[in-house]
């Protein structure tokens, strides 16, 4: 069963068949006996993604090693032109693997298997629902390719568009469904075919805000129930850490950083990433309590380290003052530049150049108080307590 | 609805107006349009003259009131029966060998196939006496493949209707082909990765999915390949001669009739005359918006 899963038969409760409709939407202990009780012809590691995602596309070169067990969800996170979706598509075999890549899903090699033959099930960035097609039989599509006949496929369907509470819209075209409607007929048209990858391209980025906030919460519940190994892609930090147990950060085709989401959002090891998670972020030589930025002065930290290290400190840490503060306790004294201001909500956040270029937050009063404005000259102050360091 | 407001700014820029871009708003509060310059005005009712009389000419001679009769009679009868049942199969052919053609071009990459592309067209631009010379020189009896096919099969194509819906879809799918790839080439292929995530063949993402989304496209080619068919003149008569009943379809009993019976031959052409306008009417939303 671990080389076709695509093949599975319509009869008995093959080891593919644990988040089939047929065994009741929701139900985890079906979809766990259906992962664990199949013929198993390797061992646990056998089990889930490997691969070694390779595509050279003129100049642009992706090297994107990827391993995930069944029931994890990964995100794929990274700035736009990263690679992400060339990766997605390598996966689910639309664009061809180049030399020194693999693809190993369950056990099976998958590197020349033709994308329909692949059980990989893809969500698309702007769905690609079948516009002549109404949304049962978008979801049956997939079932009917694998022969299953036409009046079991349009049931399977229905169990799969009812799980995702859209019942009531079985019978609309995809014109007629709201951005979030569709998304999860989307995500029902890739998992009615049973897929052991799933993949999801930005599935969240097509929607508006408010729309966002409900979906992600709804994805979150169907990517946990799902049992085989989910990947995701997205440029959204909270996404990605809402959605993911695992973020691998992508940028110029390589991975930068891999681990759980509040390792990456406390230890950032990019620019990239701090930005991302809201961090200032530094790399120096740190001598005892003391790091020798490579590019300025020294940071004060709690730590004590040797060798290349990260600095890291949250914009709220930074105190402004516009004189040079005397007697402050704060181990950390900057001249900056205001460099520009942005409100955030009842924040600004500052933009400071200078001795050493840093973001800061402070209250609309503190602002005015401060009589903060491009040019401004001002003083920051950070307690080493609040700073944070760590091996590079 | 879009169009209209799009139709009126192209007015706007033949009327004269100018090309700032804030055109709605200029003209919403402005009074009358003003005229169109002479030298552009003079030429263009000229012209447009020019493409009217002739068939305004046709409605007035037309013998009205004999029509019936002319119409009826088994001669227009034979050459009007004759001429839509091979238009239809020219098209029929040509839907079955160019949609895939037309896939071929738009959907794969292969050397040449800006070549193959111009080669297709080539039957739009020739003269179709040409053609009809080319196909006697390939399927005719002493022909390329004509001698084998006659050889190995019996099949003669020349001087038969079969001969007939050759030279139709000769003329005729070239109009089918480039039609349906532009309409392929809007489609967005990613429907068609799509399926293929789905577990479908890239034929059945073809026949499921891509062959739906273009058929409005494939609709307006075959129309227009009917079309041409039906008026086919010049491949026909060379290739598959004048023989009534047999060959002799509508545009050439029109020839034929307008040096014995005139009264005919105009009947003749206000019937293609009506089916053009059907045409052109069931292809209005396509072409005639499209250039606005």
């Amino acid at each position: 069963m671990t080389d076709t899963p695509r093949a599975a038969g319509e009869e008995g409760p093959g080891p593919d068949k644990g988040y089939a409709p047929e065994s009741g939407p929701g139900s985890d202990s079906d979809a766990d006996s259906g992962s664990g009780s199949g013929p198993d012809s390797g061992s646990g590691s056998d089990k889930g993604l490997d691969a070694r995602l390779v595509v050279h596309r003129g100049s642009f070169h992706l090297d994107v090693a990827l391993t995930a067990a069944p029931g994890d969800v990964v995100a794929l996170l990274g700035p736009n032109g990263a690679g992400k979706t060339t990766a997605l598509r390598a996966l689910a075999g639309l664009t061809p693997l180049s030399e020194g890549g693999r693809l190993r899903l369950d056990g099976a090699a998958l590197d020349r298997t033709p994308t329909e033959s692949r059980p990989v099930g893809v969500v698309f960035q702007d769905y690609l629902l079948f516009p002549h097609l109404s949304a049962l039989d978008n979801v049956a599509f997939g079932p009917r390719c694998q022969g299953v006949p036409k009046a079991r496929a349009r049931a399977q369907a229905a169990a799969w568009l009812d799980r995702m509470g859209l019942a009531d819209h079985a019978g609309a075209k995809p014109r007629r469904l709201s951005g979030g409607q569709a998304q999860r007929v989307a995500l029902a048209r890739a998992l009615a075919i049973r897929p052991r990858l799933l993949l999801l391209d930005e599935p969240l980025a097509a929607l508006d805000a408010r729309t966002r906030l409900e979906v992600r919460a709804q994805l979150r519940r169907h990517l946990a129930d799902f049992e085989a190994v989910a990947v995701l892609v997205t440029h959204d930090p909270l996404d990605a850490m809402v959605l993911a147990d695992r973020l691998v950060v992508v940028e110029h085709g390589r991975v930068v950083q891999e681990g759980t989401p509040s390792d990456i959002a406390r230890h950032p090891r990019t620019d990239y990433i701090a930005q991302l998670v809201g961090l200032n972020l530094y790399r120096g030589q740190a001598e005892g309590h003391t790091v020798r930025l490579d590019a300025g002065p020294e940071i004060t930290t709690t730590e004590d380290l040797g060798g290349p290290v990260f600095v890291a400190f949250p914009p709220s840490a930074v105190t402004l003052h516009r004189d040079r503060p005397t007697g402050s306790s704060a181990r950390n004294l900057w001249q900056c530049r205001v460099g520009g201001l942005e409100t955030h909500g009842d924040q600004i956040r500052a933009d400071l150049t200078g001795e050493l270029p840093l973001a800061a937050d402070l209250t609309t009063v503190a602002a005015a108080e401060l009589d903060l404005r491009p040019g401004a000259p001002v003083w920051a102050t950070v307690k080493a307590a609040q700073t944070h360091a760590y091996p590079a | 609805m879009t169009q209209p407001g799009k139709a009126d700014a192209a007015a706007d820029v033949l009327a004269g107006g100018d090309t700032r871009g804030d055109g709605p708003r200029r003209r919403a509060g402005a009074g009358p349009r003003r005229g169109a310059p002479l030298p552009l005005l003079l030429p263009a009712l000229v012209g447009l003259a020019f493409l009217l009389l002739p068939l305004v000419a046709l409605l007035v001679r037309a013998p009205w009131a004999g029509l019936p009769e002319q119409l009826t009679s088994p001669e227009v009868w034979q050459a009007l029966q004759l001429s839509l049942i091979t238009a239809t199969a020219a098209t029929a052919v040509s839907l079955v060998l160019g949609v895939p053609l037309a896939w071929l071009l738009a959907r794969t990459d292969f050397p040449g196939r800006g070549f193959v592309r111009a080669l297709v067209t080539l039957p739009l631009v020739l003269p179709p006496v040409v053609g009809g010379v080319a196909l006697l020189l390939a399927l005719g009896r002493n022909g390329v493949v004509g001698q084998w096919l006659e050889s190995a099969f019996g099949i003669t194509l020349p001087f038969t209707t079969a001969g007939v819906v050759v030279a139709e879809a000769f003329v005729a799918m070239p109009f089918l082909v480039i039609s349906v790839e532009g309409t392929l080439r809007a489609a967005d292929p990613r429907y068609e990765e799509a399926a293929m995530t789905l577990g479908a063949s890239r034929f059945t993402a073809f026949r499921r999915v891509t062959l739906p989304l273009i058929a409005p496209g494939i609709a307006a080619g075959s129309v227009l390949a009917w079309a041409r068919a039906l008026g086919e003149f010049g491949a026909t008569i060379t290739f598959a001669g004048n023989f009534p009943g047999r060959t002799q379809t509508m545009p050439l009993a029109v020839y034929l009739a307008l040096q014995s019976d005139p009264a005919a031959a105009i009947a003749l052409s206000l019937v293609l005359l009506a089916v053009s306008i059907a045409v052109l009417a069931g292809l209005r939303d396509r072409w005639m918006t499209a250039a606005s």
